[in-house]
């Protein structure tokens, strides 16, 4: 008698659990203004990337025409497959103290991964990950970019 | 030539005599044969066509998607573009393959296709055979499909095949039991196997409120078992693609691969009609009790549109079993059938007894 209580038991529980599992995929279906997929070329102009999204790697220029780099070359050390080259030069400071500032963040955009690891080791936060994702040119030679504006210069006040 | 919505018998009486009057009776009936012939393989393309369509926007939407939305408005044509591929696709057999067999196979699956759709009644007089033995006749024929699957695979000379359809020859035969005891609990109930009566019976209230729990429990049943032998949604391990690559059409191309493909959905309608049919009072209006008003508007709606809305509310509680469910081992398939729907079956047939013989029902 137990076990055929279990039998029905069993049954309604499977039911059940079949019940919810209808349910989540019903909601789905009956909810289509929240579909995810992306008209792609139609909405353009209106897409908007999510927060976190790694298109590229760029640095931010404020209006002064003046970044945060100050030619490190932790981000050329923490990349995994060379996609960064730091080319720096000394400068002469106000006090005429010499000071190693960056002449060209080379990046090649080609070569990288996106893996976010330059970006966690900037010690300034001078580069970031730009939202930017149509990257196709015809030219591969277009894919290795500058990342400092010509004559840029780092900000006040930003230490090593 | 009448034409009357509501009611075809007219009609085809007409058409009857109006070839009579012009033709022998031999011509007459090739001729009529001919053009059932050609409405039937109309219906086939056209509903197959759309049952695709409406499959992929279906599981785009279980899964948020949008589903194709480029050929055509909404996508609308992405089906006839595709058939139009498989048609000029290159015919590719294996080497080694059983040439006769390997041809033959397609053409098992559609005949049986063809066949069980031959007595389905569409509307009022819209039912080309008209049997006393309706449904038994539907069990029986729509089970041929199964030779087409078992010699597809067994033609082919690929062990993914051969796999593939031994698992849907297993499922298929236990499957059959479930679905014939559930229509015979049905069959108690209306006291006749002829499809036209067992609709005509459904007049007042539909069979699935008529007979009470057992005929809910029939109808859960056979949804359940007719998914299993279309060989779809989660009992859909005999084309299983993560594990045969695609089980025993593996090795077809072309316009055969899509005789399988379209058997598999038009016998997906077979299904949701035969459930139509029995359950839901196939293209009789939804009638409550002595709401008058109610009764007269369902009434202007057509039995056709009536039929067609049905089966595809059928149909889309199919695709939703499909997108929801995980896939079914092949014990879990068995243990299902033997352990759980078939010993409910009998339990639910004895309990339909009990409800006709106390007239429970009227």
């Amino acid at each position: 008698m137990n076990a055929l209580f279990q039998y029905i038991s069993t049954v309604f529980k499977g039911v059940g659990t079949l019940l919810t599992g209808m349910k989540i995929t019903g909601k789905y279906v009956f909810t289509p203004w929240n579909n995810v997929t992306q008209q792609y070329p139609e909405n353009r102009d209106t897409l908007k990337m999510f927060d976190r999204f790694r298109g590229e790697v760029i640095m931010p220029h404020n209006e002064n025409n003046e970044h945060l780099c100050t030619g490190c070359g932790i981000c050329e050390l923490n990349c995994p497959n060379g996609s960064i080259e730091i080319i720096s030069k000394m400068e002469l400071t106000e006090e005429g103290k010499k000071k190693r500032a960056i002449d060209q963040h080379i990046y090649h955009l080609g070569m990288c991964t996106f893996c976010n690891l330059c970006i966690k080791a900037c010690p300034t936060g001078a580069i970031v990950m730009g939202q930017n994702f149509e990257h196709a040119v015809w030219d591969r030679t277009k894919l290795t970019k500058v990342l400092n504006q010509p004559g840029s210069k780092i900000a006040q006040g930003v230490k090593e | 030539m009448g034409f009357n919505i509501y009611d075809f018998s007219g009609m085809t009486h007409n058409m009857h005599l109006w070839f009579m009057e012009r033709m022998s009776p031999t011509a007459t009936t090739i001729v009529e044969w001919t053009v059932i012939g050609v409405s039937y393989m109309l219906f086939v393309a056209l509903f197959g066509l759309f049952l695709v369509y409406a499959e992929r926007k279906v599981c785009a939407a279980f899964q948020q998607r949008l589903g194709p939305m480029r050929v055509g408005l909404w996508g609308l044509l992405q089906t006839i573009a595709d058939f139009v591929k498989l048609l000029m696709k290159e015919l590719i057999m294996p080497k080694s393959a059983d040439k006769f067999l390997y041809n033959l196979a397609p053409f098992i699956v559609m005949i049986a296709t063809f066949l069980a759709m031959a007595v389905l009644p569409f509307a009022k007089g819209l039912q080309t055979l008209d049997f006393d033995i309706g449904i038994f006749y539907v069990t029986a024929v729509s089970s041929v499909g199964v030779i087409g699957i078992l010699l597809a695979g067994w033609s082919s000379n690929n062990k993914y095949s051969l796999i593939g359809a031994m698992r849907s020859g297993a499922q298929i035969l236990s499957y059959e039991l479930s679905v014939s005891l559930s229509l015979v609990t049905i069959i108690i109930l209306a006291g006749s196997m002829q499809l036209s009566v067992i609709v005509e019976s459904q007049r007042d209230s539909w069979f699935l409120f008529k007979g009470h729990i057992p005929s809910l429990i029939a109808f859960v049943i056979f949804l359940i078992a007719g998914t299993a032998e279309t060989n779809r949604g989660p009992f859909d391990l005999a084309e299983a693609e993560s594990e045969l690559t695609a089980g025993f059409h593996t090795e077809y191309s072309g316009i055969k691969f899509a005789f399988f493909f379209l058997a598999e959905y038009i016998n997906m309608f077979i299904v949701a009609a035969m459930a139509t049919t029995v359950f839901l009072g196939g293209w009789m209006p939804l009638h409550f009790g002595s709401i008058e008003s109610f009764n007269h508007v369902m009434d202007f709606i057509p039995p056709l549109v009536w039929f067609f809305m049905k089966v595809c509310g059928v149909i889309f509680l199919i695709m939703w079993f499909k997108w929801t469910f995980p896939r079914l081992r092949v014990d879990q398939i068995l243990t299902l059938e033997w352990k759980y729907l078939l010993p409910i079956n009998l339990v639910n047939i004895l309990l339909m007894c009990l409800v006709v013989l106390t007239k429970f029902h009227l």
